[in-house]
């Protein structure tokens, strides 16, 4: 792997052990993965922020990293609201250990806006051919499949010192070669809203961690690809798949339709409707209601409210986005809480502890259908906003 | 005899092999307090691995396990250095952010050349393993 002289002294640890460390990982990531050297990098995105996924381990780590980063560094969703923790039924024992973890994050440098939708927010913008070091897997799918930008799932580390050095070792996706897709999948049938989670809920376990390219009628919005892309990075591991016709790079590059075919049909779509997932003992009760994986953009927090506006519900619901959106959208967020579900930001129903208080969740979204049962130890099922809204009692407040 | 490996994780240390044919996982097979290997069905089940040579095929599990690693050496009980026959980020990542020397890909077999308590050297930053045998 070819190192500039600069890169050489920071390995050698002239510019102190932080940096000599976060250029090691970089390059020992590069030598496993065959890169032939650094690449600037123009954001990071950092996992491993709830207290309930890194624990003790990961928060010892960052506490004893000394130095600021490089480019704009924003963290994945923590484990709680970090304001209104305790609506949300969070011991204030893990609450300390949270902030104590964002903490630790901000004086690095790094925004502590903890979202896994960072291409909403102001600095953190990506465009076509841009180079990034993202940790989330279903913005990374995000920024590799929608925008066409070009990064591999970082870890939360390796992260970490792509925004303290600035760079990534120039591997997988960054390469023309590893975004070409290997398997073609046809979709049989119409398509719309929740129904594109469903398709990556299916279609994910059969294309594991290849690139595809979906053949498909419609031409779906970027709210819809966003939920397709997290639910195929979650029932399986695909980092950058392809919409042919709708996709940036499948607009532009005309790719061979691979010789592998993976035919969804009507019916799998269907299924997912029909099968609610690990209910426990029987337990089909739904006591919780979530929608927001991944973040709600401003467009999906309007189609929320519109729904809402003037009912009032009877069970827990919580929508999930970043904070800056639920401050731009403030008076959307108000119609929203008027009917007694939650805005909650900076945290999601995977990756908070509060979830397990629960039994069954009903949710829009093929990613936390994939975690929820696993993670969380919590039934799932899964339904459209409509049926979600409907589920939490939605009463006409006249 | 000193054989040559690919240098992952940079440091020198020496110290006794410990040897297993199976992946760690280090949430959740090691606990971060002892060093102990906690995995029931484990072939290293209920030995500590503090300052070892641990010599193993690879990492798997969940990415938590580079900050086990850490925690490992704060708590003084962290293996001396590692081999593996192929390594991954999960334990690469570890390895470096631990300081651990950490090499991968010997040019002989691990397997065939150490055996368990065999007192060897092993240079992360030039990437060599050498062995009295």
């Amino acid at each position: 792997m070819y190192l500039t002289k600069e890169e050489e002294r920071t390995l050698a640890g002239e510019y102190g052990e932080t940096l000599r460390k976060a250029i090691e990982i970089l390059v020992a990531l590069g030598e496993i993965y065959g890169a032939d050297s650094l690449i600037p990098v123009k954001s990071a995105q950092i996992a491993g922020v709830s207290y309930k996924t890194i624990g003790d381990a990961g928060l010892e780590w960052i506490s004893d990293l000394k130095g600021k980063v490089k480019i704009p560094a924003i963290l994945n969703p923590a484990g709680m609201d970090m304001l209104r923790w305790k609506e949300m039924g969070i011991e204030p024992a893990f609450a300390k250990k949270q902030q104590e973890i964002i903490d630790a994050y901000e004086s690095l440098g790094i925004s502590t806006k903890c979202t896994c939708t960072p291409y909403y927010l102001e600095g953190f913008d990506a465009g076509f051919g841009d180079h990034l070091a993202w940790s989330e897997s279903s913005a990374v799918s995000y920024a590799n499949s929608v925008i066409g930008a070009r990064t591999n799932r970082e870890g939360g580390p390796s992260a970490l010192s792509a925004a303290l050095i600035g760079k990534t070792a120039n591997y997988g996706y960054h390469l023309d070669e590893k975004r070409e897709p290997v398997v073609a999948v046809t979709v049989e049938c119409e398509l719309s809203g929740s129904d594109y989670g469903a398709l990556g809920y299916v279609a994910g376990k059969e294309i594991g961690s290849r690139v595809p390219i979906f053949f498909m009628e419609e031409k779906p919005s970027n709210d819809e690809l966003k939920a397709l892309g997290a639910a195929l990075a979650a029932s399986g591991a695909v980092a950058l798949y392809h919409v042919d016709g709708v996709t940036p790079e499948a607009v532009r590059s005309d790719f061979e339709r691979p010789d592998e075919n993976i035919m969804i049909e009507e019916q799998q779509i269907a299924e997912v409707y029909e099968h609610s997932e690990n209910l426990k003992g029987g337990e089909t009760d739904t006591d919780i209601i979530t929608l927001g994986c991944p973040h709600c953009s401003p467009e999906e927090l309007k189609a929320i409210a519109t729904l809402l506006e003037g009912k009032s519900i009877q069970k827990e619901m919580w929508v999930c986005t970043s904070r800056e959106i639920a401050q731009k959208c403030a008076e959307l967020v108000k119609i929203i809480e008027n009917s007694g579900a939650r805005v909650v930001c900076d945290t999601c129903m995977v990756v908070s502890p509060a979830t397990n208080n629960y039994k069954a969740m009903m949710v829009n979204s093929g990613k936390a259908l994939a975690y929820v049962p696993g993670m969380c130890g919590v039934a799932a099922r899964y339904g459209s906003i409509e049926q979600c809204v409907k589920e939490a009692g939605a009463t006409d407040d006249n | 005899m000193i054989i040559k490996c690919r240098s992952i994780s940079r440091g020198y240390a020496e110290g006794e092999v410990l040897l297993t044919h199976d992946p760690i996982s280090f949430l959740g097979n090691v606990d971060p307090k002892t060093g102990v290997i906690v995995e029931p069905g484990h072939e290293l089940f209920g030995q500590c691995i503090r300052g070892r040579v641990l010599v193993f095929p690879h990492g798997k599990g969940s990415t938590v396990g580079s900050y086990v690693l850490y925690q490992l050496i704060k708590n003084g009980v962290a293996p001396a250095a590692m081999v593996n026959i192929e390594s991954e980020p999960i334990v690469a990542v570890g390895a470096i952010i631990s300081g651990i020397p950490l090499v991968d890909k010997m040019e002989r077999n691990p397997f065939e050349i150490l055996k368990n308590g065999d007192h060897v050297k092993v240079d992360g930053s030039s990437g060599s393993v050498e062995t009295g045998n």
